[in-house]
């Protein structure tokens, strides 16, 4: 009794440290103008993979500065790729700064930067990659695509799950006969060969927002199966209850008793179907964008920057292009966190 | 046996809807495998045209549909544009290579997943299990992507293994230890990516039914006779926590076929998946539906293989 009430506070306070993380995650990547001191898009022709810039304090002269600098990157005389720093002037770390211009959350301009530096000097936070590019700014809005369509294609996918699981469960005989023959067809496919195999059938050059678009689309649609059959198995159980055959009784129309008596059964189970599919979509958008069938560039999108590392040579040598894969197992980390408390949750009240 | 039966029915119509499927899906989609050819002005309309039509793509879907059914009887399930020959011959190499592969993966995690998931079920709470149950969320969040490219860094970096494809080259000149070995060394990193991303979920199963076993009341009953441990937890309990593990394994080997697309394109495998991945590219049409197709047919079979499996291993299912 002792040892498991103790081990329901630190699970409880585990859950809340993974809670905040995710929440920052979320808003850092929805402030990602403010963060980023870099346009995604702009590059650097003279820094290709630049190293992470390191934050000094204490100068050339010996002398210690309060506000952390950094030197500027030139590249080595007579090497491929290589940098080091030079030692002439320091560039303090400012806060606030005034930079490219951006969309606060997407919708208020602005052009305030959370930090930066003067030119000529840049800031890396984790480097450059092939054009010179800010990987910091284009992890964050990498992140605005690939945590969105994770989002939107879950949305899709439980709204459609649960609509025809709740038709197929309530009224039964054919309509739920056929529905459950058709998720089975869709739960035998294997999910990523049909995300491909759907890709080859839809034209590859379109504009990236109808890219974003087909993407969610189709990720989202080809989940219905698994949340359609949870949410059926509820809907079963629940519509033979007394109560809903005393407000059918009381002249109630389906819609109602769906809305009212009936869906608010499958929430707890639906929250956790989205925690768990947050995560396995945004890994779907981020493969097929590692295989250049999701969005292209210059669009950021962690799949999209991973894709460089299809490159062995990239791979092996500059270890901030894996940065992205860090943001990935974070989100992913989190979101499996948070279902696994709520299917606890679920049963520790079913029970 | 009836119900065998049914199910069997019930397959072969499900691989029915999926060929339907994959059609419509072909005739929503814009543009051919040929239009690539039309930016080619050395190649005339004409050509093209006759192309078109020597592959069948003027014709209606329907007549596009029936000629693929007739051509599958024959074996060849229609032709691949790329490659000017019958798709089967095509798929038939690289699905050997593909279940090479997920096959040595699959066992190895089985191996590896049972006996730990029932140990760590008969000792929970010790350090083994808190390994286990530490290491296996660890690998849950972190996907195969991460993982293969994590393990291909490391290789490459101490230059231990060779990495990409199946062979070095050079290989016909080997010896046939030497080209054993060398295939071995090719296969370290996709196999142990693939069993560490399987490996989780594995442990897990086999943990959770067998904890669900272990507080029954027989199994009380069992230590009071006496009986030892090890005897216990793997010739009493895991018997009875088995058939959930038999559909689980069922799903396993129906995804023989279908589950390491990732791992082969970025190891370089010469499997299924690079194949997917190009024919996908270049609308390569019946190559796509074959794939499709045959990891379809895989998974039903899979889940075939799981109901007889249930019926030879438990004899409740027998009389129902």
């Amino acid at each position: 009794m002792l040892s498991s009430m103790t081990r329901s506070t630190t699970s409880g306070r585990k859950m809340i440290a993974v809670s905040v993380l995710l929440a920052l995650v979320h808003l850092a990547i929805l402030f990602a103008g403010f963060l980023a001191p870099a346009d995604p898009a702009a590059q650097n022709r003279d820094f290709p993979f630049a190293p992470p810039s390191p934050l000094h304090f204490i100068d050339a002269r010996g002398h210690l500065h309060l506000r952390p600098f950094i030197y500027l990157w030139t590249a080595r005389p007579d090497s491929f790729n290589e940098y080091e720093e030079s030692r002439e002037r320091e560039y303090p770390v400012q806060f606030f700064v005034a930079g490219t211009g951006y969309k606060i959350a997407g919708l208020f301009p602005s052009h305030t930067h959370l930090f930066g530096v003067e030119g000529p000097a840049r800031i890396f936070m984790i480097g450059t990659d092939n054009y010179g590019r800010d990987q910091f700014s284009r992890i964050l809005y990498g992140g605005q695509i690939s945590v969105a369509a994770g989002l939107l294609a879950t949305v899709i996918s439980l709204a459609l799950g649960s609509l025809i699981g709740c038709i197929s469960g309530f009224y039964g005989k054919w309509i739920d006969e056929s529905a459950m023959r058709l998720a089975e067809l869709f739960l035998v496919f294997p999910w990523l060969y049909l995300l491909f195999a759907v890709r080859a059938f839809l034209p590859l050059h379109i504009s990236p927002t109808q890219t974003f678009l087909l993407l969610i689309t189709v990720i989202g649609t080809i989940g219905w199966a698994r949340p359609a059959r949870l949410v059926r198995g509820i809907v079963l159980s629940a519509k033979n209850q007394a109560y809903v055959a005393a407000s059918r009784g009381f002249g109630a129309s389906d819609v109602h008793l769906m809305r009212r008596h009936i869906l608010p059964h499958t929430y707890g189970v639906l929250l956790t179907q989205a925690a768990l599919l947050v995560p396995q979509y945004v890994l779907a958008e981020v493969t097929l964008s590692f295989f250049g069938l999701g969005l292209s560039e210059p669009n950021p999108s962690w799949g999209g920057l991973l894709a460089t590392l299809q490159q062995y040579n990239v791979l092996v040598s500059y270890w901030w292009m894996f940065a992205p894969a860090l943001a990935l197992v974070v989100v992913s980390l989190g979101y499996l966190s948070v279902a696994n408390a709520f299917h606890e949750r679920l049963q520790s009240v079913s029970s | 046996m009836k119900y065998l039966r049914r199910r069997l029915i019930h397959g072969v119509l499900l691989l029915v809807g999926v060929s339907v499927l994959c059609f419509l899906l072909s005739d929503l989609a814009p543009g051919s495998f040929f239009d690539e050819m039309k930016l080619n002005p050395q190649i005339s309309s004409d050509t093209i045209a006759a192309l078109r039509s020597q592959y069948g793509l003027d014709q209606s879907l329907p007549v596009r549909y029936s000629r693929w059914v007739k051509s599958a009887f024959r074996g060849e399930f229609g032709y691949s544009f790329a490659y000017n020959s019958p798709v089967r011959g095509l798929l038939a190499l690289r699905a050997r290579n593909t279940l090479f592969l997920t096959t040595l993966a699959t066992g190895l995690a089985w191996l590896i997943a049972v006996p730990l998931g029932v140990w760590t079920a008969g000792h929970p709470g010790k350090w083994v299990d808190r390994v286990s149950m530490g290491g296996t969320s660890l690998l849950l969040s972190v996907p195969e992507l991460v993982l293969v490219l994590g393990l291909l860094y490391v290789v490459i970096r101490t230059h231990a293994l060779p990495v990409g494809g199946m062979m070095s080259t050079g290989f016909e000149q080997l010896g046939p230890w030497e080209k054993v070995w060398d295939l071995v060394l090719h296969l370290v990193v996709p196999v142990s990516t693939l069993t560490l991303a399987s490996l989780p979920i594995l442990v897990r199963h086999v943990r959770a039914s067998m904890i669900e076993v272990l507080g029954t009341p027989f199994m009380q009953s069992g230590r009071a006779h006496g009986i030892g441990n090890m005897r216990l937890l793997f010739r009493h309990a895991l018997p009875a926590a088995a058939n959930p593990l038999i559909s689980l394994f069922g799903l396993s080997v129906g995804g023989l076929l279908s589950g390491s697309l990732l791992v082969e394109v970025i190891t370089g495998w010469p499997g299924l998946g690079p194949l997917l991945l190009e024919s996908s590219m270049s609308r390569d049409l019946y190559v796509v539906i074959g794939i499709v197709m045959s990891s379809t047919l895989f998974m039903i079979f899979g889940s075939l293989l799981a109901d007889l499996m249930l019926v030879v291993a438990d004899p409740r299912v027998r009389v129902e």
